[in-house]
């Protein structure tokens, strides 16, 4: 056996109840080494992940560390095999400050947040971190907090790092910064796992890659020898076309004039300020941006959820010629004008769905009002939703169990298949692909496509720049809210959008 | 007004004690909203207990004896209500609401039951607990509001002014904040998150428990009165007024006691007044929430994940 092998599993299977999230599965990591986990949503690489760093323990199978079997039942044990977790949603504590949330669990040594300190900055310059520890975490941006997780666990000596989708909400020159780092430690000798959706950055930055695929272990190639297309079929099992059809618009027509929109929240910050675009028919209007920019304040006030302090939102109906302004209307108003919004929200069960209902419950929730009798009509409903579950091929048992208890994919499809069954005239979407695999992706992608060739205008925010330009007929790009770009989708570079997207903050 | 100084800060310390315990429990993230019928089963055993030892001895008891022994009972039988809350919650994953409510009423209970068996009076044990510096009357005014109180009046001070220390500047309460604050990071962290919760539930619990005994024993020199449950919301509500910091709860739970008190020592008020005055405390506590809730300071919120259960493998 290879001495420098850091970690190998062997034949790990996990279930949940019914559901096998793992089955059989081999991985190993070395020493020196980036090691990319791909795998489709739901394909049990976070599950997989969770079990090395101690917060599930295998049904079966065995774990080495540096050729040793070892049995991780806690995290703590995992420290102590100095294993390190970079998790997919960052375990800090907000009211806590950068210092104070790397020492937290730390055994062994006396409590003295001074010295501490002292020996993270160590940390951080050896790496190139820059980093204000005293920071609360409630203050820092979204990457400053994944640079404290990534400190914790090295200052805990972690020689194997784990890393659950570091790059999802970072901009471009976030993720070329984390890569460079990731490097430094490679170099360093520590092994590292990264897990991810996005195929280029495997190609980039991974030595090997290692693919699941509905939890069972499929390979593992080296990314020298493999391109886009043959991962992808590993992942998927099948041919897959990677590219996304966008037919030119044609007949495009004002159909939203959104004119110098500001709005405030609850505590008094401006959240958006001076917004003006023009959302056409028969186009897909993209929206990028770091998250909490706006986006969901900005839907939220055309869908007529948001106070707005000033500006207009004028909706060009398409069947009486007539222009109506919608500011500072209530949903319910907007929909008796006529005017037709379709909104997915970005909280897929906070406020799109309710969790405890079935689908065809949940199908009643937009339509309920046209019921005639006093008792609800649930044949429609039901109708639909069955046609939902038959169109996008919706995994569950039937119309009836809880949508809580479906994965987060088969969730997202039903509530863009509800809110396309409306039949809207403005189309707008958050994030709906979030969390989905590559095909529920592209099936949702061809269904926006689907929707603008009907003349629907079609407003996505998306968080993957390279989806959102080839998607996109014209991107309009948020900064602290404000528009800091409207870019053509065609033409327009990444790197271009990047810098937009991080514009106005670094004007402060 | 020196006489009611003096009954305000055996009260506040009344109130101190149950709403430090009370905040030790909400800082692990457990809302015990059981706390009223916990003081009612601190108290009941620690009169209990008193009673016992008192009967055994005839005339000649021991002072320190007749002081902890009571003081050690109420702890412990709180303490076992705590236990039962925390298994409850953390174990069984019972809505910590619902359990806390249940805990109340069954607490009152027991406490009914108890005191049942020894009769209402515990006037000769108070003597025990009012005992105090024996140059405090020399002192005049001074020695009056400073000096002049009994022994739990200080272990009051003394708990609260340790749970601060605790809180701020021990690995103890960073992590104990930690669980109550994002229990799941706590845990991947590799902190114990059940073993804090129970540890700190059943350490509350205890502490307030002593609230309840010091209630009958040095603030009404021994008269029980079934009103103890009362006394317990209060002190929820100084949680909230305090910000869940224990030495601001010092000086908070002494207003509370004047507020409390304010009707019995001024005097031309109507019964309809004095109901009013009686609920001053609430209608403060109604104040603040509404302060630290408009002004979004992240400092002064409750433990983020504060009633909420923590389980480990829920997807």
């Amino acid at each position: 056996m290879n001495n420098n092998i850091a970690l190998e599993c062997r034949g790990i299977t996990k279930t949940f109840g019914h559901v096998v999230a793992n089955k059989n599965v081999n991985l190993s990591v070395k020493r020196g080494e980036i090691l990319s986990i791909l795998g489709e949503n739901g394909s049990g690489k976070t599950t997989l992940m969770n079990m090395i760093s101690g917060i599930y323990f295998p049904d079966q199978g065995s774990i080495f560390v540096n050729g040793t079997e070892v049995s991780i039942r806690s995290p703590k044990d995992a420290f102590n095999l100095k294993i390190g977790m970079i998790h997919q949603h960052f375990k800090l504590v907000d009211v806590f400050d950068a210092t104070e949330n790397i020492v937290l669990g730390l055994s062994g040594k006396k409590f003295n947040i001074k010295k501490a300190k002292k020996e993270i900055q160590e940390t951080c310059d050896k790496y190139g971190f820059e980093i204000d520890l005293s920071k609360k975490i409630y203050d820092m941006s979204v990457s400053e907090k994944q640079t404290v997780e990534i400190v914790k666990v090295l200052y805990r000596g972690a020689d194997i790092l784990i890393l659950d989708e570091p790059t999802a909400v970072l901009t471009p020159q976030e993720i070329q910064k984390l890569f460079a780092v990731l490097r430094r430690m490679r170099d360093d000798g520590k092994a590292i796992i990264i897990i991810t959706h996005k195929l280029h950055e495997v190609l980039e930055l991974s030595d090997r890659v290692s693919v699941l695929r509905k939890g069972e272990y499929i390979g593992t190639v080296n990314t020298a020898e493999s391109t886009e297309q043959s991962l992808t079929e590993m992942m998927v099992g099948e041919k897959i076309s990677l590219d996304i059809d966008r037919p030119e618009p044609h007949d495009t027509k004002d159909r939203l004039v959104v004119k110098g929109l500001d709005c405030f929240n609850a505590d008094g910050v401006k959240v958006l300020d001076d917004i003006s675009f023009v959302a056409k028919s028969g186009e897909i209007l993209g929206i990028a941006g770091i998250a909490g920019s706006g986006q969901r304040e900005l839907l939220e006030a055309i869908a007529g959820l948001q106070k707005l302090s000033g500006g207009e939102i004028v909706y060009n109906d398409p069947k009486t010629e007539k222009a109506e302004n919608l500011r500072n209307k209530t949903p319910i108003e907007i929909k008796n004008l006529g005017v037709r919004l379709s909104f997915v929200p970005e909280d897929r069960l906070g406020m799109g769905l309710v969790g405890n209902m079935g689908i065809a419950d949940n199908m009643m929730l937009r339509s309920y009002k046209r019921g005639k009798s006093m008792f609800l009509e649930r044949k429609e409903p039901k109708k639909l939703a069955n046609k939902i579950i038959d169109d996008l091929k919706v995994v569950t048992p039937d119309a009836n169990t809880p949508v809580r208890r479906l994965s987060g994919g088969n969730v997202q499809k039903v509530l863009v298949g509800r809110e396309i069954a409306a039949s809207p005239t403005v189309l707008m979407a958050a994030y709906p692909v979030r969390g989905l695999d590559i095909n529920s992706s592209y099936t949702i992608y061809n269904l926006l496509t689907e929707q603008k060739e009907k003349g629907v205008a079609v407003i996505f925010v998306g968080e993957d720049l390279d989806v959102l330009l080839d998607l996109c007929d014209r991107i309009l790009v948020l900064s602290d809210g404000r528009v800091t770009g409207i870019v053509d989708g065609r033409t327009a570079k990444k790197e271009e959008i990047g810098l937009l997207m991080t514009k106005s903050k670094e004007g402060k | 007004m020196l006489s009611f100084l003096v009954s305000a800060i055996r009260l506040g310390m009344t109130f101190l004690l149950g709403s430090t315990g009370e905040t030790i429990t909400e800082k692990a993230g457990h809302l015990n909203l059981g706390t009223p019928g916990v003081m009612c089963v601190g108290a009941a055993c620690g009169c209990f207990v008193e009673d016992l030892y008192l009967s055994q001895t005839g005339l000649y008891a021991d002072p320190v004896i007749a002081v902890l022994l009571p003081v050690a009972a109420a702890f412990i039988g709180s303490a076992v209500m705590g236990l039962l809350f925390s298994f409850m919650t953390v174990t069984l994953k019972v809505n910590q609401n619902v359990t806390g409510l249940a805990l109340t009423t069954f607490g009152v209970g027991v406490s009914d039951y108890i005191i049942s068996q020894t009769g209402l009076a515990f006037q000769r044990g108070s003597k025990f607990f009012n005992a105090s510096f024996s140059f405090a009357e020399d002192l005049g005014w001074f020695g009056e509001l400073f000096l002049s109180h009994g022994f739990l009046i200080y272990l009051a001070i003394f708990i609260a002014l340790l749970t601060t220390f605790v809180f701020n500047k021990t690995k103890i309460g960073l992590h104990l904040r930690a669980v109550g604050e994002n229990p799941a990071t706590a845990d991947a962290a590799g902190i114990n998150v059940s073993a804090y919760r129970y540890a700190a539930t059943c350490i509350g619990c205890g502490i307030s428990g002593l609230g309840g005994l010091c209630f009958i024993m040095n603030y009404l020199n021994g008269n029980w009165e079934y009103c103890i449950d009362a006394i317990g919301w209060l002190a929820i509500a100084l949680v909230i007024f305090t910000v869940w910091k224990p030495s601001i709860a010092i000086l908070g739970s002494i207003v509370f006691g004047g507020l409390y008190i304010a009707n019995t020592y001024i005097t031309g008020f109507t019964i309809q007044d004095n109901e009013l005055f009686k609920m001053l405390p609430y209608i403060v506590t109604i104040i603040v929430l509404l302060f630290t809730s408009i002004r979004d300071s992240k400092k002064n919120q409750p433990p983020q994940s504060l009633g909420i259960t923590y389980f480990r493998e829920e997807r």
